[in-house]
């Protein structure tokens, strides 16, 4: 439990997909003009994320994964079908947004007309996609999985919000003519993304230095572990 | 006799479909306005995400942008070859079908030739895929012109992409880790802004870098 709370708040404030790895930009940089607007697709993002990370966890568990294939059969025990996520993962994404704006527009017109124009503008922004690319490499459990996707939709969503809101003050201020509207929203999200940083090394609960300096230990025995490992691989690979 | 006609059904078919040189001064444009005036980057807005989060270096930068070369060229020409034959409903998932096996070649080619770029740029290869340059692009020239025209166009844009990422590589590395292409510059008792290197530093370097290319072009956004 302690771990799941950790992974949310980490992907909300610490790995924030806008302030540390800059996934979805483009979006962000055009919706917020307006913090209704901005409102309305950080929501959609919360939604998708929180929905197609856990379902590219399943798809790279059970079909892309070296190894994974083998609760059809044993046989399939050496197939590698890693090369084939990128198609999966969008694929995943696309359908699934595809299948969300015609369920919404069914059964909901109210919520269709405040979300569904933001729905296709999702199926290509890069956050919802980074999302599932960090999933290889990032060992999750499948319940790490579902938090990891609601915290960095959550992440995303207060970033927006937070631009948009200062977007709209900025409308009283002079600002030098060609630094008008891109220029000048750089440097905000600039100055925006030095404080999240200072949530770095953020976590919780809160432990006590011994409780630290025993993680530190059993991480550094890892790294250990690891790079004889890896200097196994590394002779294997160089004898022909 | 046998000539004459041959010369005939040339002139017949030269008569019946003037054919643009192939490089009219139209098609140089599609070439060079992306450079400057029509730069996907700090004009169009397109392409944020890689451009600053691959930036801490040149070296990776250069690859970044060679990878995305490949897959704007090959996606345009792709696309603008199958532009009558898409059903416009399902335009978006074909593109994206393309770009992304594209991309899983590229993909594959680093992993094979340069392992330890590929680590260091992870899933910034893969979100080329959803980079909005290509689907820009893709949606705005490569459905409603030409094959060669949309290979000039790709070509522009991802120059004009290019030199944008590799101008904010080049401050960021001298200046974070004051090396160039992984060779020390500065003095060795300079000592790197960290900064540059972070997150922050690439939003404050690119807004400040497109003040300067709109002061000069005079663009205005209102």
């Amino acid at each position: 439990m302690e771990n799941l709370l950790n992974i949310f708040i980490k992907s909300i404030f610490i790995d924030n997909m806008i302030f540390a790895y800059f996934l979805g930009m483009c979006s962000y940089l055009a919706v917020s003009k307006k913090y209704k607007t901005a409102a309305g697709l950080g929501m959609a993002v919360i939604f998708v994320l929180g929905i197609t990370v856990p379902l590219n966890w399943l798809a790279y568990n059970f079909l892309l994964k070296e190894g994974a294939l083998t609760w059809i059969s044993a046989e399939f025990a050496s197939v590698d079908l890693e090369v084939l996520k990128f198609i999966v993962f969008i694929a995943i994404v696309a359908a699934f947004v595809q299948l969300t704006e015609m369920v919404v527009e069914k059964f909901s017109p109210s919520l269709y007309n405040s979300l569904g124009i933001f729905l296709p503008l999702i199926a290509v922004n890069c956050s919802i996609l980074g999302g599932a690319l960090f999933l290889p490499t990032r060992d999750y459990q499948f319940a790490e999985a579902v938090t990891f996707g609601l915290g960095s939709g959550i992440g995303w969503f207060l970033a927006v919000v937070s631009l948009a809101a200062i977007r709209e003050k900025m409308a009283y201020a002079d600002v030098p003519k060609p630094l008008r509207g891109l220029g000048i929203t750089f440097i905000i999200v600039g100055l925006m993304a030095f404080g999240f940083m200072s949530f770095g090394g953020f976590e919780l609960p809160f432990k006590t230095t011994e409780q630290q300096q025993a993680d530190q230990e059993k991480s550094s025995a890892k790294i250990e572990n690891k790079s004889v490992e890896q200097l196994v691989i590394s002779v294997e690979n160089t004898t022909p | 006799m046998s000539t004459e006609t041959i010369e005939n059904t040339k002139q017949g078919v030269e008569v019946a479909k003037p054919t643009e040189p192939l490089l009219s001064k139209k098609r140089k444009q599609l070439l060079t306005n992306p450079l400057d005036e029509d730069n996907p980057i700090t004009i169009q807005v397109l392409g944020i995400c890689s451009a600053l989060a691959v930036t801490v270096a040149l070296k990776p930068t250069f690859v970044m942008a060679i990878a995305v070369t490949a897959v704007l060229v090959l996606a345009n020409v792709v696309i603008s070859a199958l532009r009558k034959t898409i059903p416009n409903r399902i335009r978006i998932i074909v593109q994206l079908v393309v770009v992304a096996s594209l991309v899983a070649i590229v993909d594959q080619v680093l992993k094979a030739y340069s392992y330890d770029i590929w680590k260091e740029l992870s899933v910034f290869i893969g979100l080329i895929i959803t980079n909005c340059i290509v689907m820009g692009r893709l949606e705005a020239f490569a459905l409603g012109n030409k094959p060669w025209d949309a290979f000039l166009d790709g070509l522009g844009n991802s120059f004009g992409y290019a030199w944008i990422i590799l101008a904010i590589a080049f401050f960021r590395e001298l200046f974070g880790s004051g090396k160039l292409f992984g060779y020390q510059v500065m003095p060795d008792s300079y000592i790197g802004n960290g900064v540059m290197m972070s997150p922050a530093g690439a939003c404050l370097l690119l807004g400040l870098i497109i003040w300067v290319v709109r002061s000069k072009s005079g663009y205005v956004e209102d």
